[in-house]
């Protein structure tokens, strides 16, 4: 009898000794995907809330961001956009498209060896204002614009 | 089960194309079949690319990214036999990850 509770302490002590590591090994699949969907900017309805929400706001326009896109897009189902930033020390590019029913796109972020640059493809509604939002280390938000123009919307059919 | 994403590099002397195409339908949750019935939301939320299992790009997407998408990054100092992978999430919680070596 003592033999066997000897026995289940021990387990229930090698249990107790091991749930951490289990705690680690479940988080591991989660922590993949690092950067988390920001629910509040990429859902709102106008450019501005969409800015606020994403903390870009009172981002400062710049030449020193470069949008390549067709100025005329027939399919709106399918505008490639190229943008770059010059701006040192560039860490995510934003994209948003202002009469678009959802204006934000897409977010980038860069680390290591990546170069803040993306080429996207985009669906827009109609003709509109396609804006850039670089943010820097430092936490400062610049902007860039770019009308496209658009014969066939992208979002519904 | 979501298709295969499909990674290619590019070396342009010191800095390296990469083109990721990560195949899924992104419904805008706007479109409407013959019936008039809406086809639910469903598109790729996160993803990541990964350079020998550091992070590279974190990006993040809304339905107005075309279907199938393409993207397009550059990188230096990339080299033959480097390690480059894909992972990504969708609305619904479907994932896909592929790897390839450059």
């Amino acid at each position: 009898m003592i033999e066997l509770r000897r026995s289940f302490l021990k387990g229930s002590a090698s249990a107790a000794l091991l749930a951490p590591f289990l705690g680690c090994g479940l988080l591991m699949p989660t922590r993949v995907l690092a950067a988390e969907w920001n629910r509040n900017a990429f859902t709102a309805r106008n450019v501005n809330d969409a800015l606020k929400n994403f903390g870009s706001a009172n981002a400062s326009e710049t030449r020193d961001i470069v949008i390549t896109a067709p100025e005329i897009a027939e399919n709106g189902a399918k505008v490639e956009v190229e943008i770059l930033s010059n701006i040192p020390n560039t860490r995510s590019l934003a994209i948003f498209a202002d009469k678009n029913p959802m204006p934000m796109c897409s977010n980038i972020e860069f680390s290591g060896p990546a170069l803040p640059y993306v080429k996207a493809q985009l669906k827009m509604a109609e003709t509109t204002r396609v804006r850039a939002v670089a943010r820097t280390a430092d936490g400062k938000s610049h902007v860039a614009f770019r009308e496209i123009k658009v014969t066939l919307g992208g979002c519904g059919g | 089960m979501a298709e295969q994403i499909k990674i290619r590099a590019q070396p342009q002397g010191d800095v390296t194309d990469i083109r990721v195409l990560m195949q899924h339908p992104m419904e805008t949750g706007q479109r409407k079949d013959d019936k008039g019935q809406t086809f639910p939301m469903h598109f790729i939320q996160t993803f990541t690319v990964s350079l020998n299992g550091k992070p590279l790009i974190d990006g993040q997407l809304n339905t107005s990214i075309s279907k199938n998408p393409l993207f397009t990054f550059k990188a230096r100092g990339i080299k033959a036999g480097d390690k480059l992978s894909v992972a990504w999430v969708d609305n619904m919680g479907e994932r896909r990850q592929d790897e390839i070596t450059v």
